[in-house]
């Protein structure tokens, strides 16, 4: 506790880059599922291999693939950015897959009915009502991220892993206590936001509420 | 106002992916403008089927469908489905919006002034029975099945289309709500000049509202002409037991409900 | 280098597998008394769902203060990272043996011993298993992070690699981990599929 509060500015701005690394890698990310998992939707033998391919990234420990990627791109934070992203896609397209598959087959045939191209139909009718799910993937994508981003701390980047790494270098425990305690504390907060927005992104109520 | 529109089905066929027989085969029908056909039949016979070829959600294997003389296929499917009303049978309301915005969406796609859509929408909603002031801005799931099918067919009028292809639109509305309904669908066609298609399992409704009926069985038509030529003459056994026509209670109840549903035209 | 692959691999494993031993023997009585007691599955409801959202290093390295370095307190902290996803599955998969089926089963005359032995144990068993293999695969994957707190395993070889520039036991760690996460998982698959079958 004591590194807290003597170096709260420095705790918060490791937090603050943490924060940035996760967001800028999850907007990424993001760009990258949405059309992939729109795709996949569509073709389920696509959607098979793509998240087939997806889990097996999914599965692979953290340490490893990094310690792979440091080897290719150097250290710092940027093959920590490339394996956010990779890491994220696999729950961002599931979910993805699973809200657009999870909308009524009704609905769908009322919006072609009705007049609405293929692109209305997923824009105003498909994308949001999978809205909740994919805030839910999001969720866990970004709860996946923070932990996966502490590791940045050990390959040269930013982050409150480097409170973490350091600290456990210099043998000062505090310091170690103090960037878990942030980590974990950041992870919490970040996970009810998106519970919230989850909780608002459906106005219509959702049937199985 | 803008009239319906001649809808012509020549030998048309359509058959699923993977099935080993056509949903619909070899239908011919004329449907004239403004004219109020009703599709009677049992389960499976192929009514949603032939309904879903006009607007094109299903492609024929053979055959075609003219509309105003012109081709479907050759028509943009979008274009087409925005100037043809839909009710289905599933009601498919868009869970995401309110009423308003689900009976707008048509209107909204072609382009309409907000007012104009506010407008429309609370009319439309007076005439399902929907008092707009208390329907106007809830969701879907806060309706009842009845009051769901109701804005279904709110929206399926919106545009004001010169076809309407209806879906057993009025399933779950209760007896005295249908009798109301039916006789403003009755009413707006009318007044629009409106061609409308009809799918019920409902015999009663079936009189009621047909200028002509048409019976389909196992993809087929069984049987069509006015009520009157159907009840004298029924095309075949099947059609016979279907309409009851031996029935004399039976006809003289269907006579009187109709008469006095459509005394006014 | 390759008999060290080979020791850290075994350490991998061992600790993974008691991390995943000592879960499930607190963890599936745990789901038994959380699907009976509604206090005690609340409770439990809560700390998984911090359980799950709590990065596995963090649990770690907070519990480095208190248990110390070593193979005792990694297998500690994975086990307790554990629990929640066995408990849990455990809870659901008893809860979810219909009612009928005890009923008939209280009337052929089995106490209530034999009803759980027999009828809700083997019907939970699916659901139950598979949160064993999602303990099991995420065990796996982090016990590669026990090198931090000096308790082996393969995680070893990667440091190494990473601290001194040298490839070769950097890419071996690295792949013999990610291979036997894939192989746990699809292990986990199979059993999981066997389990349904019947
Ligand atoms: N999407 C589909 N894919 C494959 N077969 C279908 C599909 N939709 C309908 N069918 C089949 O086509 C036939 C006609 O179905 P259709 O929905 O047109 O019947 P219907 O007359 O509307 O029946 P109901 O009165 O029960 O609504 C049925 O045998 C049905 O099983
Ligand atoms: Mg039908």
């Amino acid at each position: 506790m004591s590194y807290l509060h003597t170096h709260l500015a420095r705790v918060l701005a490791l937090a603050g880059a943490h924060v940035a690394l996760v967001a800028l890698a999850l907007i990424a990310a993001g760009a990258v599922a949405l059309p992939l998992g729109v795709a996949a939707a569509r073709r389920p033998r696509l959607g098979a291999w793509l998240l087939g391919g997806f889990g097996v990234v999914y599965t692979i420990p953290s340490l490893a693939l990094l310690a792979v990627l440091v080897r290719f791109f150097g250290l710092g934070d940027g093959p920590v950015f490339i394996a956010l992203v990779a890491y994220a896609q696999f729950m961002l397209v599931r979910n993805v897959v699973v809200g657009i598959n999870g909308v009524d087959r009704a609905q769908i045939d009322a919006a072609r009915g009705l007049g609405m191209s293929a692109r209305q139909t997923l824009v105003r009718v498909e994308l949001p009502q999978a809205l909740g799910v994919m805030l839910g993937g999001v969720r866990v994508a970004a709860i996946a991220m923070i932990a996966i981003a502490t590791l940045a701390g050990y390959v040269g980047g930013s982050g409150l892993g480097v409170l973490i790494f350091n600290g456990l270098t210099l043998h000062n425990q505090s310091m170690v206590v103090a960037g878990s305690l942030a980590i974990a504390a950041l992870a919490i907060l970040v996970d009810g936001g998106f519970r919230l927005l989850e909780a608002r992104s459906f106005p219509g109520g959702r049937a199985s509420a | 106002m803008n009239g319906g529109a001649a809808l012509r089905f020549v030998a048309a066929s359509a058959r699923y992916p993977g099935a080993d027989r056509d949903a619909i085969a070899e239908i011919d029908l004329d449907v004239a403008p403004g004219e109020f056909v009703v599709l009677l039949g049992p389960s499976g016979c192929g009514k949603s089927t032939l309904l879903r070829t006009v607007n094109r959600l299903v492609a024929l294997a053979r055959g075609r469908i003219e509309l105003d003389g012109a081709d479907v296929a050759a028509t943009d499917p979008v274009t087409l489905r925005r100037g043809i009303g839909y009710a289905i049978q599933a009601v498919g309301l868009f869970a995401h919006m309110s009423v308003a915005r689900n009976v707008a969406v048509v209107p909204s796609l072609l382009g309409w002034e907000p007012a104009r859509i506010a407008a429309r929408v609370d009319e439309l909603l007076a005439l399902v029975r929907l008092d707009p002031a208390r329907y106007r801005d809830r969701f879907p799931r806060a309706l009842s099945g009845g009051e769901a099918q109701r804005v279904g067919v709110a929206r399926a009028l919106a545009a004001e289309p010169r076809v309407l292809l209806m879906d057993e639109p009025f399933g779950a509305v209760d007896a005295i709500v249908r009798t109301e309904l039916q006789r403003e669908l009755i009413d707006i066609v009318a007044r629009l000049g409106t061609t409308t298609l009809f799918v019920t399992h409902d015999v009663e409704e079936a009189l009621r509202l047909a200028d002509r009926l048409v019976v389909m069985r196992d993809g087929r038509i069984e049987g069509q002409g006015t009520v009157e030529e159907l009840l004298e003459a029924p095309a075949s056994p099947y059609v016979r037991a279907l309409l009851r026509a031996d029935d004399p209670i039976d006809r003289a109840y269907f006579e009187h409900a109709r008469s006095a549903l459509r005394g006014s035209r | 280098m390759w008999p060290d692959l080979l020791a850290h691999t075994l350490q991998h494993v061992k600790l993974a597998l008691a991390a995943l031993a000592v879960a499930t023997t607190l963890g599936l009585p745990l789901g038994v008394l959380a699907a009976t007691q509604p206090r005690v599955r609340g409770l439990l409801l809560s700390l998984t769902g911090v359980g799950r959202t709590l990065p596995s290093i963090a649990v770690l390295m907070l519990l480095l203060p208190v248990l110390g370095v070593g193979t005792a307190p990694a297998v500690a902290a994975l086990a307790l990272l554990a629990i929640p996803p066995i408990a849990i599955n455990a809870d659901v998969g008893i809860r979810g043996v219909p009612l009928a089926v005890l009923e008939a089963a209280g009337g052929l005359g089995m106490t209530a011993t034999q009803r759980f032995a027999r009828v809700v144990a083997p019907l939970a068993a699916p659901v139950a298993f598979a949160g064993i293999r999602t303990a099991a695969t995420e065990t796996i994957a982090s016990a590669t992070l026990a090198t931090f707190v000096g308790a082996g395993g393969l995680g070893d070889d990667i440091v190494r690699g990473l601290q001194t520039g040298n490839p070769a036991p950097l890419y071996a760690g690295a792949v013999t981990v990610a291979l036997l996460a894939l192989a746990v998982e699809l292990l986990g698959a199979r059993i999981g599929r066997a389990l349904e079958a019947p």
